[in-house]
């Protein structure tokens, strides 16, 4: 099964921490990208730039509104993901326990509707 | 007819979950699974009067719940997960004296019922519908939601075993622990359901009480180091052991201080005292292994021909301490009474039913026919057929009923305090759903 694994923080925290423990999570996340990839489990992933660079669109009707910002404000902002191949929930538990995200956030795990 | 009807029943009660969880470990679709052996069970009472009964009608239903659910994977959309589905048609049995056998895997579907993904309030229900077929409506009465509210639940919960991937399997021992806790409490609230028709009056009921202990000793068996699966299987053997003496030969009701210990099973009882044994050495107590010690104390009884209630009362601290659990405390307030004798244990027994929140007892027999007795045995003659008469109201159980009925017409009023036995102050645990923090409900009832 596929499951993407959404990863949530404090966008402000995470913008302002120092050099040296940014530095120490980037290496976290080439670590924890790297195994993936040994495992076979890994799909794709990305970081996703600040919400402040979001941009919403909805055309309900057909009539277009485009909002600057991200769709909700919210405490947590989605900061990147993983998309992952496991065979089962408890797999794709465990990889979303060891993601780096999940000590200073929240890695949401969703399945995917393959369509 | 009757006979064809009656064997598909038969077999649909012993077969049921196993087939289930056997369908269901392959496709992750429970609901699916029950829906095509319910086919199958329908195909059978068309099927066998003019057939026969066939050799290994547990083989038969799986065949044709097999082919009902390939073809309704074979009907979904294309792409969506028929895989697994189709599979099942190339799994191939051992044959065993020429009958094919079905693995048992049932174990492995309560801990999927059981998964930390599920809402914790629904994964003992979800076993107790996906294992044993019980419909919404009697999960609902059990555990005191409407049945409409339940179905829901159950349909949403299963929905997500299959969506979400949950895995049919026996978790690692670092996993175990939240996990094997909603097993035992299903298992235990399945034994309780049995434990409350000892006639075997109800067909809804009978074997249960066997059933909880068949899954008890598979649990213990796959988990030998887990000390509560073993206090589990201990406390179901110890409370199974007095079955017959729970009632006396005219089918009247006897309690626990009345009953004659050489009516007990010595070999369910040495069972239980070897497995609490086991348990008890791996220094881990829990619940179940302090409601098995407390069916321990009673037992006692078999060889000291005295029951330790100091010892008893310590236990029910315990639990107290761990559970927090209204009917632990009402169990607590019956055995500081007997422990302190007379008069003044009645008053103090008392003075802990008093302690507890009276507007969410309302409806809760035991501790009616608890306060009742007290009230008996510290002289108070007119509140305690108060009492009586609302632990009667609210009891089910016919013999149990006559015996209150009893207990009030000419018991307590002729008798001086002491002398009395009190009414067993050992509904062990809580049944289905009924929690310490959770609504009372007198109909879901302990073993007594």
């Amino acid at each position: 099964m596929q499951y993407l694994l959404l990863i949530y923080g404090n966008e402000t925290a995470m913008l302002n921490t120092p050099k040296e423990a940014s530095n120490q999570i980037m290496a976290a996340y080439t670590a924890y990208t790297e195994a993936m990839k040994k495992a076979g489990a890994l799909l794709g992933s990305n970081r996703l730039r600040p919400t402040s660079e979001a941009t919403t669109v909805r055309a309900p009707g057909g009539k277009q509104t485009v909002l600057d910002g991200p769709f909700a404000e919210t405490k947590e902002q989605l900061a990147g993901y993983f998309l992952i191949e496991a065979p089962d929930l408890d797999a794709a538990l465990s990889w979303a326990s060891r993601c780096p995200g999940s000590q200073h956030g929240a890695v949401e795990v969703r399945p995917v509707w393959v369509m | 007819m009757g006979d064809v009807a009656s064997t598909a029943e038969a077999v649909a009660r012993a077969s049921y979950g196993k087939l289930v969880a056997f369908l269901a470990a392959r496709t992750r679709d429970v609901a699916g699974a029950q829906d095509a052996l319910s086919e199958a069970f329908a195909a059978a009472l068309t099927d066998w009067p003019h057939s026969g009964i066939p050799r290994a009608p547990e083989a038969w239903l799986l065949t044709v719940a097999r082919r009902k659910l390939i073809d309704a994977a074979r009907r979904r959309r294309a792409g969506e997960e028929a895989a697994p589905t189709l599979a099942l048609l190339t799994d191939e049995f051992d044959e065993a004296d020429g009958e094919p056998a079905i693995p048992d895997e049932r174990l492995r579907l309560m801990f999927a019922c059981a998964h930390p993904a599920i809402d914790a309030g629904v994964r003992a229900p979800l076993i107790l519908q996906a294992v044993l077929g019980f419909d919404a409506a009697a999960i609902a009465s059990a555990f005191l939601v409407s049945p409409s509210t339940m179905g829901q639940r159950l349909v949403r919960a299963k929905s997500r075993i299959r969506q979400a991937g949950i895995p049919f399997r026996v978790p690692d021992p670092d996993e175990l622990a939240g996990r094997l806790d909603a097993v035992l409490e299903a298992i235990y609230a399945v034994y309780a359901e049995g434990w409350s028709d000892p006639a075997g009056t109800q067909a809804r009921s009978r074997g249960l009480a066997e059933e909880g202990i068949w899954l008890g000793r598979l649990v213990a068996s796959l988990l030998p180091q887990q000390p509560e699966a073993l206090g589990l299987l201990a406390l179901m053997l110890h409370t199974e052991a007095r079955r017959a003496a729970r009632r006396d030969a005219q089918g009247e009701f006897v309690p626990l201080d009345a009953q004659d210990p050489a009516r007990w099973d010595a070999a369910l009882i040495e069972e239980a005292e070897s497995l609490l044994l086991c348990a008890s050495r791996m220094d881990a107590p829990g619940r179940f292994q302090l409601e098995a010690a407390v069916q321990s104390a009673h037992a006692a009884r078999r060889r000291s021909g005295q029951t330790d209630w100091s010892a008893i009362v310590g236990l029910y601290d315990a639990l107290l301490a761990l559970t927090g659990s209204v009917v632990i405390a009402i169990n607590r307030a019956v055995a500081l009474a007997a422990h302190l004798d007379g008069p003044r244990g009645a008053a103090e027994g008392l003075v802990a039913l008093d302690a507890l929140d009276g507007a969410r007892l309302a409806e809760y027999q035991p501790y009616w026919a608890a306060r009742a007795a007290l009230l008996a045995r510290s002289g108070d003659a007119h509140a305690a057929a108060q009492a009586y008469q609302r632990a009667i109201g609210l009891e089910s159980d016919p013999a149990v009923r006559r015996f209150l009925q009893t207990e009030l017409s000419q018991g307590f009023s002729k008798q001086g305090a002491g002398d009395k036995p009190l009414p067993s102050p050992t509904p062990v645990g809580e049944g289905p759903g009924v929690r310490a923090c959770g609504p009372l409900r007198s109909a879901v009832r302990n073993p007594r």
